[in-house]
């Protein structure tokens, strides 16, 4: 035969490992699929309560909810209110929870509630294509003289309209303020002014509504933020401390011009805002946004749950299978039958290692006590194998029944074992004792069990479940790794005994 | 209970095996000695057609198909292929002494029944003990459901008349026939051993039971070290017999023999196993597709040097005696002085490389 060369097969190899690596470090970076299981999130569950009275009449109840808030990302929206048609709504970029309901009298309370993740990387601002129009201001003397004389003083010193905010604020804040300071801050409030100075000044500015984020706190109500144009995204001032940005604990409830609350058919409506901080498991997050991304069409998560248990079974048999090329290929234990230490470990995954093991030797010992009699009675090779699995089952339904009498429900798991798979071994190592002795059964009994405790601690093991379904790229990666080891051509580790002989020839 | 009081030197032994009898991968590279993965995936899988296995894994096809190339093998006296044939067996036998039962597609041994003689109505086996005719119909019967054969298909009972082995071989041996495994790699012998059963590998000629392997020259047939389990022994376990004196008659014959099964199997990678008749001189036993490693204990050398000098010939020859003189002049132990072993393996690689 041809000798191929092994270069193709060794790049390819490589770039299905490559593949299934990047594969996974992209949903890990862009799903946020956490490598590790149990890895907790932290969700701010941020619930606003709207109360009002309402005049008998139809009514329209209007809020304005986060949209695309820096620093966080939104993981479900609801509303609980009975009797009420709800939607979201969105009109340029206003986006808003609507109520409505043909009648309504009385008092009257709303929920809107919603659950925020923190965005570790704040989703870059929506960076508009086309400049903001600053909006007209008119001022009237002697306030328009003051006010360009602080636009003028702030001016001077600074150099873009972030910086000139940065100066506004400073001036307005200052502990000895000015008289023209003092003048315009006598009957508008600062974030007023400042929106009206900044604007003046023809620099885009609008104000924004944030919400202090703090654990278990009721009844807040929003803080204003200013919000500036610069060369092309909105950036946040804090107006009471001139901090430039967004802070971290701070949700920008609304950031778009507009109210916040808007209600047809009813008086006396408030908004305020509860918040508690929860953690869930990082994997929830996930799920509930796998909907929403491209990648979460890849997710395992979009199958059923019945099939999704399935699949949880069926992805951990590859690392079994690797276990076996390793145990076989590089340190060469012998087992009888290639794969049946897998099967035998997927049992243990669902009896528990110790009732498993247990069983397992319980159920081959006294099958193989009942083949001592089979093979005097002369059958043929199939009736000889089929009357091993009906005895299997005898034993199997014997050893739950019993178990379950004495109280140990760990008899019931025995079922778990591929019976034909058992009655097989129970076949195998027979004709291995009768043909081989006993020394050969202990060292491949022994062997295939050994491998199949590895293989369980392997499959068994929180992260190769989270791993191998979560990452079912992971696989591409599993299958690169065996594809290599089926190019090994070094010494088996048992080999390095068995050959130590030649010691004395070299 | 026999167990529990062999207990203590068990553990002894099982501990002494796990932490002084270890060897560096470097040293087993030195000594060129081939391993179960490579043979697999740069000699068998390389050099062996898998088409070529069935006729392999088949005894009957490969007897019938060495027949055509002059290789002479056991004669065949009946092949049995359905169950209801096993109740005619006793007319079959009526007439026989001695016959080996085998299943054509069984591989290492297994399910080969010798019967040596007649007692009355009983038949005996190599060890003395007696079997009666159901015992045999029901081995026939075994055999044919697939109890032997490589994945349990079904399989055909092949009779086989006795091999009446060499005396002056079988002293050597304990109840079973000694074999000779010839690897050949390419239609060039390689590497030569004899199987001499023993009393632990109950009278069967495998290594892995027990059997005991004696390296020959390949130059000259003549022993080289004998090995049981691998390890050296210089006396056979239960004839006593010192093993050192061996040397085969008739060597370049049989050299010759194990080349010819190349072109008859286009099998590149194979084991060839021979036995000496008393009568019909060496006949051909089995070919083996997946021939073991232990050939190289028994050799005290590994097969590397040697497979790598046939692969460097740049042209190969193509007749079997040409084959066989070629291996016989540049693979023996006689350019390698048994007194120096260390330059063994540096000796033989230039030459390989040379020729």
């Amino acid at each position: 035969m041809s000798r191929h060369s092994k270069t193709p097969f060794y790049i390819a190899t490589l770039m299905l490992i490559l593949l299934g690596i990047a594969l996974a470090v992209l949903r890990n970076q862009s799903m946020g699929v956490p490598w590790l299981p149990g890895v907790q999130q932290p969700v701010w569950l941020v619930e606003a309560r709207i109360d009002y009275q309402a005049w008998g009449e139809p009514v329209t109840v209007s809020l304005n909810v986060p949209d695309n808030a820096p620093g966080f990302a939104t993981l479900s929206e609801q509303a609980a209110s009975p009797g009420y048609g709800f939607a979201i709504t969105e009109h340029k970029g206003d986006r808003r929870a609507e109520w409505t309901i043909r009648e309504a009298d009385g008092p009257q309370t709303l929920y809107f509630k919603t659950r925020l993740i923190p965005a570790d990387s704040a989703p870059s601002p929506v960076a508009s294509t086309k400049t903001p129009v600053p909006t007209q201001i008119f001022l009237e003397e002697p306030r328009a003289t003051a006010a360009l004389t602080l636009i003028d003083e702030a001016g001077s010193r600074s150099s873009t309209p972030t910086s000139l905010a940065r100066e506004l604020i400073a001036l307005l804040n200052s502990p000895k303020p000015d008289q023209n300071t003092q003048l315009l801050l006598s009957d508008t409030s600062k974030i007023d002014t400042l929106y009206q100075l900044l604007n003046y000044a023809n620099t885009p500015a609008r104000i924004a509504e944030g919400l202090v984020l703090e654990d278990a706190r009721r009844a807040q109500t929003l803080q204003p933020y200013l919000q500036i144009f610069d060369s092309g995204t909105w950036v946040t001032f804090n107006p009471r401390t001139g901090e430039q940005g967004v802070p971290s604990n701070t949700l920008l409830w609304r950031q778009q011009s507009g109210s916040l609350l808007d209600v047809t058919g009813g008086s006396d409506s408030q908004v305020h805002f509860s918040m508690l901080r929860q953690t869930i498991p990082a994997l929830q997050v996930v799920r509930a946004e796998a909907d929403s991304n491209n990648l979460g069409a890849l997710s395992l998560y979009q199958l059923p749950v019945e099939q999704q248990s399935m699949f949880r079974m069926l992805l951990l048999l590859p690392f079994g299978a690797l276990v076996v090329c390793l145990m076989r290929i590089i340190v060469g234990i012998k087992t009888s039958g290639t794969f049946m230490p897998v099967l035998i470990a997927v049992a243990f995954v669902q009896t528990s290692l110790l009732p498993g093991i247990a069983a397992f030797i319980s159920v081959v010992t006294l099958g193989l006590l009942m083949r001592g009699y089979l093979s005097s009675l002369n059958l043929l090779l199939v009736s000889r194998i089929s009357t091993l699995i009906v005895l299997v089952i005898f034993i199997t339904v014997g050893i739950s029944v019993i178990g379950y009498q004495m109280g140990f429900a760990t008899g019931m798991t025995v079922t778990f074992f591929p019976m034909i798979i058992l009655a097989w071994t129970i076949e195998r190592v027979s004709i291995l004792w009768e043909e081989e002795g006993a020394h050969e059964v202990l060292v491949q009994g022994g062997g295939s069990l050994l491998v199949a405790v590895i293989a369980y601690l392997v499959m068994s093991s929180p992260l190769a479940e989270h791993l191998s379904f979560n990452f079912p790229e992971l696989h591409l990666v599993v299958l690169g790794a065996i594809l290599l080891l089926g190019q090994y051509t070094g010494y088996k580790l048992t080999e390095l005994r068995r050959f130590s002989p030649v010691r004395k020839y070299l | 209970m026999i167990k529990h009081l062999e207990k203590v030197p068990v553990i002894n032994k099982l501990k002494q095996r796990l932490f002084t009898d270890w060897i560096k991968p470097s040293q087993l590279k030195q000594a060129g000695i081939l391993n179960m993965n490579k043979r697999n995936v740069d000699y068998i899988a390389r050099y062996n057609d898998r088409s070529a296995y069935p006729l392999v894994d088949n005894k009957l096809k490969t007897k019938l198909v060495l027949k055509e190339y002059e290789v002479s093998s056991p004669k065949l006296l009946e092949v049995i292929t359905e169950q209801h044939e096993i109740k005619g067996f006793r007319e079959l036998v009526q007439k026989l002494d001695g016959f080996a039962i085998k299943p054509a597609k069984g591989s290492g041994g297994k399910g080969i029944l010798v019967i040596t003689g007649r007692d009355g109505d009983a038949f005996v086996k190599p060890s003395g003990s007696k079997v009666d005719l159901a015992d045999i119909q029901r081995h026939l019967s075994n055999i044919l459901a697939g109890l032997y054969s490589l994945g349990g298909s079904p399989d055909v009972a092949v009779v086989e008349s006795l091999v009446r082995c060499e005396p002056m071989l079988a002293n050597y041996s304990y109840q079973g026939v000694p074999d000779i495994r010839i690897v050949a790699f390419k239609g060039y012998p390689v590497m030569a051993m004899l199987r001499l059963s023993t009393q632990a590998s109950d009278g069967k000629a495998n290594l892995h039971q027990g059997a005991v392997g004696v390296g020959l020259d390949i130059c000259t047939g003549e022993a080289l070290h004998a090995v049981q389990f691998d390890r050296s022994i210089e006396h056979h376990p239960d004839t006593g017999q010192p093993l050192n004196a061996i040397k085969i008659d008739d060597w370049q014959k049989l050299l010759v023999m194990a080349s010819r099964c190349f072109e008859a199997t286009n099998l590149g990678y194979m084991g060839v196993d021979i036995v000496i008749d008393e009568e019909h001189g060496p006949l051909l036993l089995e070919l083996n597709a997946r021939p073991g490693l232990a050939i190289q204990m028994a050799n005290g050398t590994g097969l590397l040097p040697r497979l790598r000098a046939v692969e460097a010939l740049r042209r190969p020859h193509f007749t079997a005696e040409e084959r066989v003189a070629w291996s016989m002049a540049h693979l023996g132990a006689a350019s390698k002085p048994l007194s120096q072993p260390a330059t063994e393996i540096e000796a033989s690689e230039p030459v390989a490389v040379g020729a």
